[in-house]
């Protein structure tokens, strides 16, 4: 969510029942706009709070000239001291996948390692390997990264695509109607899309080519992945990922009010297929 | 030439006005006139543009002319469109209406009502809650329910559960005296259903053993159920009341079985937001999400209520009796001092748990089901010997009351609890916050004399690597395996050849005996050995 109108975003999606404390809010407030000064973003979103056994994360993400793809992340333990992450790569992917299972330790100087069991040819004959994070910030960006992948959310109609291919908000979006917001085929991933791709061309012949640009959610795997409702009052529209437990989505409807927060601990819910 | 052209102009001007006060006439039938007919008309084709608007202009002149008709003619009612939102206002607005009884002003100094206001500040200092406004307007339904239930000693907003429909707000309520009334209500329906259930079951027997012969019994016994906890005790000790949104009636939970908690621990569903739903799950659930969500209530209050070591104590007046009996009872000390905060953050055994542990059986207190009144005296000769086993099972203790944190064991390889320091910045005003990693969304607060639990999440537990739903029984054996009707291989041609001779060699044998010798007899004792 956008770090301007912090404050009043973070009362709405309180109902996943997380919120800063004034003295973090505050520390952000200011935090932020030295960071958008001193890496030259456009606009600065506060991303959400990975929480450690020892310590909490706290994640930011600077946005440039295009949206979707000029994004940098940071992280910061004190909501004042702000460290780049490194961009999340497929090595690093897999290489995270293997190693690191179980909560965050909330630790930069915390070494996840894990063993796996290898089978090797026919007999049961089984292999320890014994697989550790290189550093531990991969950890962090592979994980944000597998979020935004997976969860981020955006109303359709708030971002566009210009005529240089650029992703930007949209000025004129005005916000979803009611009826609109109830339907969950009127928001769309925030990702380079992937399932767009394989839709055929009758499918393709009713989008909106400076909208319909991204992925729709009714697309996900499992169907039910979205939990969907109307909070504070049935005024706000709230979006809970169950894939990432603590990713919330808001949207007013009729504003061009919205935004997501991911706080959580940072795990996937691999149990989700057993809990429908 | 200028008065000729004035006149002129004038005469034109004036015959113009009259043809167009002629078509401003209105007609008779249809109060039309032209002018306005043709204006419009003109307006349309400007308007959409039409091809070849010469040769349509009469449906054109229709299609205006149908227009008005429309317009004027519309006898439909505007559909009023009311939102979610306009509809839950509607039911909220009885929060704010003030009660004029005065009589309720005595009572108002020990009402039962917690300030959830500042219980609100703290967890907001400690990073939880659901919006101040949410609060308050939790605040004035758990008025509601106070005010509409006189017997109530004490509430507390329990916390909330989230649903992948609608969510649960739980409000926990300690009753004076228990409601004898509702519980014999309870337990009759049961009996009822039973009864019910089993007239049914001799019915369909009886229709069977009309028709055919009498079909093999079920040897099958079904294992004793583990009788639920009277109300006020145990994992029954509250009642807990829930509503969807604060303003919407509190719908009371039926209290927790064994069996139903059992069966909780076993299996991992989400929470739809509607109590009357099935819980299709394996093993099967003994009841509905209302029975579910109070199955995860009992465990989650029993794994994750704590309050800082000191602030109960064990009753004194039941002191040595209860030395092996696990203590279920504890009072406010009044000598409670508060803990300093640093010392509460730094270790855990500063918290204690003052809910009762949930053993196996699924119960606080552990019950004997193998002493149960006589049943069965002709089977006992058989029972005998098997009941050696479950005669003397050993009883399951769970801590006692009041045991530090500290003691409770590390799953998964993650620590059970965080405890965190809501400012570091002015330490010295902070808040001790407790954070269940075993129960993500259960925390804890401490500040001085003051301590709260809440709950706000999924009401699920952590499993570490995943969760691997348990396996079906293996399945019943059909028979005994003994050696009659186990399998041999066929004898081969030469072993029956073999077998035939050492037959024929017997019966040759009677004939001979009266002939031979002793000596030839072990000499076909040897031979059929070698066979």
């Amino acid at each position: 969510m956008d770090a301007d109108s912090l404050h009043y975003s973070l009362e709405l999606v309180a109902g996943s029942g997380n919120i800063l404390n004034t003295e973090h809010r505050t520390a952000l407030q200011t935090s932020l706009l030295i960071l958008r000064k001193n890496y030259k973003f456009n606009r600065v979103l506060f991303w959400g709070k990975i929480m450690g056994i020892k310590e909490d994360y706290f994640i930011a993400q600077g946005r440039g000239d295009d949206e979707l793809k000029d994004k940098k992340n940071l992280y910061s333990f004190n909501c004042m001291d702000w460290f780049l992450l490194p961009p999340a790569t497929i090595p690093m992917i897999e290489e995270v996948s293997k190693a690191a299972t179980g909560r965050f330790m909330g630790d930069a100087s915390h070494v996840y390692e894990n063993t796996i069991l290898k089978k090797v040819g026919d007999e049961d004959e089984v292999e320890e390997e014994l697989v550790r994070i290189s550093a531990v910030e991969h950890r962090l960006a592979v994980t944000i990264h597998l979020i935004d992948d997976e969860s981020s959310v955006i109303p359709r109609g708030a971002f566009i695509k210009n005529p240089h291919g650029f992703v930007q908000v949209n000025r004129c979006f005005e916000g979803l109607t009611e009826s609109q917001a109830a339907k969950l085929d009127s928001f769309l991933h925030f990702r380079d899309p992937k399932t767009l791709k394989k839709k055929s061309l009758l499918e393709l012949s009713e989008l909106n080519q400076t909208i319909d640009f991204l992925d729709l959610l009714t697309d996900d795997v499992p169907k039910g992945m979205w939990s969907l409702q109307f909070e504070n009052a049935n005024k706000v529209l709230i979006l809970r990922c169950l894939l990432w437990l603590g990713m919330t989505f808001y949207h007013v409807p009729m504003t061009p009010q919205h935004g997501y927060i991911y706080i959580g601990d940072g795990v996937r819910n691999l149990d989700l297929s057993f809990m429908l | 030439m200028d008065e000729h052209r004035d006149r002129s102009g004038d005469k034109m001007l004036k015959s113009s006005a009259a043809f167009k006060t002629f078509l401003m006439k209105n007609s008779q039938k249809s109060n039309m006139n032209l002018y306005d007919h043709l204006t419009r008309l003109l307006l349309k084709v400007m308007d959409e543009q039409p091809n070849d608007a010469v040769d349509i202009f009469e449906d054109l002149s229709y299609d205006v002319k149908r227009g008005l008709f429309e317009d004027t003619k519309n006898r439909l009612r505007d559909l009023p469109h009311t939102t979610l939102a306009e509809l839950l206002a509607e039911q909220q607005r009885l929060l704010f209406t003030q009660q004029e009884d005065t009589e309720h002003e005595d009572e108002l100094v020990e009402s039962p009502l917690p300030n959830i206001n500042e219980i609100g500040f703290y967890l907001e200092q400690a990073g939880v809650g659901l919006g101040r406004e949410e609060m308050q307007r939790i605040f004035l339904a758990l008025k509601q329910l106070v005010d509409s239930q006189p017997l109530i000693l004490h509430c507390r907003l329990w916390g909330k559960i989230l649903g992948t429909q609608s969510n649960y707000i739980v409000a926990e309520v300690e009753f004076k005296d228990w409601d004898n009334e509702n519980e014999k209500s309870d337990q009759a329906a049961e009996e009822e259903q039973n009864e019910a259930r089993e007239s049914e079951e001799n019915e369909v027997k009886k229709t069977i053993t009309l028709v055919m012969d009498q079909l093999p019994q079920s040897t099958y016994k079904p294992p004793p159920v583990v009788p639920k906890e009277p109300m006020g005790t145990g994992s029954n000790k509250n009642v807990y009341y829930v509503c969807k949104e604060p303003g919407l009636p509190w719908v009371k939970l039926p209290s927790v079985t064994p069996a139903q908690i059992t069966v909780a621990r076993q299996i991992r569903k989400f929470f739809t937001g509607r109590l009357d739903s099935p819980i299709k799950s394996y093993p099967p659930f003994p009841g509905n999400e209302a029975n579910y969500l109070r199955a995860q209530i009992a465990r989650i209050s029993a794994g994750t209520h704590v309050s800082p070591q000191g602030f109960f104590h064990v009753g004194e007046e039941e002191g040595e009796e209860e030395d092996e009996a696990p203590r279920d009872s504890y009072e406010v000390n009044p000598d409670f001092d508060g803990v300093p905060v640093s010392e509460m953050v730094l270790s855990l055994s500063m918290w204690v748990h003052h809910v009762q542990h949930i053993l196996k059986q699924g119960r606080c207190s552990w019950i004997n089901l193998a002493v149960k009144p006589e049943e069965d005296q002709n089977e006992e000769g058989e029972a005998e010997e098997t009941e050696e086993e479950p005669d003397e099972p050993e009883p399951e203790v769970g801590p006692p009351l009041l045991t530090p944190l500290s003691q409770d064991a590390e799953m998964f390889n993650t620590p059970p609890w965080s405890t965190k320091i809501s400012s570091t910045l002015t330490s010295q005003h902070a808040v001790a916050v407790l954070r269940s990693n075993l129960w993500p969304g259960a925390y804890a607060y401490a500040c001085g004399k003051k301590f709260e639990n809440i709950y706000i999440g999924w009401g699920l537990k952590y499993t570490g690597q995943g969760y691997s739903p348990p396996l079906p029984p293996p399945p019943q054996k059909e028979y005994p395996s003994e050696p009659e009707v186990t399998e041999a291989l066929d004898p081969t041609v030469e072993e029956e050849q073999v077998l035939e001779d050492a037959l024929e060699e017997q019966q040759a044998a009677p004939e001979e005996m009266e002939n031979t010798d002793e000596e030839e007899e072990e000499e076909e004792e040897q031979e059929l050995d070698n066979d």
